[in-house]
């Protein structure tokens, strides 16, 4: 799949975020397009995966260890065909496949239940020694928030993913910036990032989370290292691609309203 | 002179004995094998021992993880810190998708000893048993404690097993016992008044049941092993047929096996019932019998506790 191809997964991807959390009445809409072009190379261009056999025992692993992104998620899984897309208008509603955070009972494809922060990339960690134990080639990825960089688990398992050189292993962080309650600075600062991942043992990439190129050469690198774990810190844009969104802190948690809506889909084109 | 052996030793030999059997065991510990006994499984399989550190968060993340890949995880730590500093990694992570997680905590209750309140797991029954998906096993011996880890390692989903580190007198019979998860075991008969323990209380109850024995009361004593599911079957027969129960844990008699029991009984056949376990305090430092005497923890305070409850009939 070239470049161009991905960008218009990314921005159908883009649209649905937009209508699901607009239909459910909430949601996270920043966070989940602030990660929606990492999700879409890691879906559509990296991870071994099949729709059609979501367990799978060889298959490529993903946490979103940044659970609340899970529209992002849920949009990607409908449209590499692990569930109907008229699921995702059911987001957050009773009875739904799609709870609000990832759910790997509920939904195809969601490899690991998540939504309290750090606890997706512990477990991720868990994915890749297992595979490193029993010698399968499968390959563990997972995506962090910066403001989740805050909670002690994930350096537990940053000290851990480093001490067992689980090398099959690849976290990214989508450093957008802000958190619930403002810019990661003014709550707690958790740079420098790439510093403290160097220092814990990692192999760190810096990219644009935004540029489908530096996406794949990241993961690209990622794969050939050895010995470590590989760490892409992505500077991203909270909102990305909704004018109104971007950088602004209070899009994390909230839907759209109607004409916001309408708003959205305009500015990322196509048919409304 | 009966034989005693710490419930955490006979933990640690089933495991190698896992081990052996099936391949899809591993065994994961947080700088504590030598305390928690999964040292001997680390010695015997190094490749499928995982020692994570001082970071219990961690252990159970990790543990969850593996287990997604279908492979079976045995997570040890202290039971202060597995359900405890760890609970909502349990919580959310293992029981929430109802993972195939073994939660193998020893170093439970006030016979800790020496170590002190800090180190005294006196809420842990309590913390596991209200999470959903969760099975909740505590052995009473060394015997009860081989067949349950056998049990528990043959069922998918996850489960909180309850050791200890005090060496406590062997009461089951390794030729003869049979372990079933989820129900209890009549170990003397009786219908004046039924006595219900788990963990290292069992031994206490039985001996109380000699006490009261001797002042021609017949107590019927029953191990409940599986605080959850708990069995309501021989709870509810042995209210009807008895009329009074009393409760035995090394726990805080909120929220563990007295509360347990008290629910059963509460909603299908009411009767007086008395809780024998550490009275919602902190415990202390000391030897683990000292504290078992402080704390009410006794053949004595059960006895009593069934007299009382006679005399009020």
């Amino acid at each position: 799949m070239n470049i161009q191809e991905l960008e218009t997964i990314a921005t159908d991807i883009r649209r649905d975020i937009i209508t699901m959390t607009a239909e459910a009445g909430s949601g996270h809409p920043g966070g989940s397009l602030s990660a929606t072009d990492i999700l879409t190379v890691l879906y559509f261009h990296e991870m071994r995966v099949d729709s059609g056999n979501p367990q799978w025992e060889d298959r490529d692993r993903f946490a979103l260890s940044k659970g609340h992104a899970a529209p992002a998620l849920y949009a990607i899984l409908a449209k590499k065909g692990f569930f109907p897309g008229e699921e995702l208008l059911k987001l957050r509603k009773i009875d739904s496949m799609l709870q609000g955070h990832p759910d790997m009972k509920g939904t195809p494809g969601v490899d690991m239940s998540t939504g309290s922060l750090g606890q997706g990339f512990s477990a991720s960690c868990g994915m890749a020694i297992s595979a490193k134990i029993y010698k399968k080639d499968y390959r563990v990825y997972t995506l962090l928030g910066d403001g989740e960089l805050q909670e002690g688990i994930v350096w537990e398992a940053a000290m851990f993913a480093a001490h067992y050189k689980l090398d099959n292993l690849t976290a990214i962080i989508d450093h957008n910036g802000l958190q619930i309650d403002g810019p990661n600075e003014e709550v707690l600062t958790v740079g420098p990032v790439a510093d403290k991942f160097r220092a814990f043992g990692w192999n760190v990439i810096k990219i644009d989370g935004h540029c489908m190129e530096d996406i794949i050469a990241s993961i690209d690198e990622a794969k050939r290292v050895k010995g470590a774990p590989t760490v892409i810190v992505a500077k991203t844009v909270k909102g990305k691609g909704v004018s109104f969104m971007e950088n602004v802190v209070d899009w994390h948690g909230k839907a759209p309203k109607d004409d916001q809506k309408l708003q959205a889909l305009r500015e990322l084109g196509g048919e409304i | 002179m009966v034989e005693k052996i710490a419930t955490r030793d006979a933990y640690g030999k089933a495991l190698v004995e896992l081990g052996k059997e099936n391949e899809n065991i591993v065994v994961l510990d947080a700088d504590l094998s030598k305390s928690t006994k999964t040292y001997a499984f680390g010695q015997e399989f190094p490749d499928r021992f995982i020692n994570v550190g001082i970071a219990e968060q961690n252990l159970m993340g990790v543990a969850a993880g593996i287990s997604t890949t279908g492979k079976i995880p045995f997570a040890s730590t202290f039971a202060i810190f597995a359900t405890g500093r760890a609970f909502e990694i349990i919580r959310n992570s293992i029981g929430y998708p109802k993972l195939n997680v073994k939660i193998c905590a020893t170093h439970s209750g006030i016979t800790v000893g020496e170590d002190g309140a800090s180190h005294q797991a006196i809420a842990d029954i309590s913390c596991m048993r209200t999470i959903p998906n969760m099975t909740v096993v505590v052995p009473s011996d060394s015997v009860e404690t081989r067949a349950a880890i056998h049990a528990v390692s043959k069922i998918d989903g996850p489960v909180y097993v309850r050791l200890g580190r005090l060496a406590v007198p062997v009461i089951n019979d390794e030729a003869s016992y049979k372990f079933e998860i989820g129900k209890g075991i009549i170990l003397n008969e009786g219908n004046d008044v039924t006595i219900i323990a788990t963990g290292l209380m069992v031994g206490e109850a039985l001996k109380a049941a000699e006490e009261l024995e001797a002042r021609g009361i017949k107590a019927r004593v029953i191990n409940i092993h599986t605080i959850k599911p708990i069995d309501k079957e021989i709870i509810i027969k042995a209210a009807e047929e008895t009329g009074a129960v009393v409760t035995a844990e090394e726990h805080n008699i909120i929220g563990g096996l007295g509360s347990a029991v008290a629910e059963v009984i509460a909603e299908n056949y009411p009767v007086p019932l008395r809780r024998v376990g550490i009275k919602d305090t902190f415990g202390e430092s000391g030897k683990p019998e000292e504290l078992m005497k402080k704390y009410g923890l006794t053949s004595d305070d059960i006895a009593e506790a069934a007299i009382n409850l006679i005399n009020k009939r």
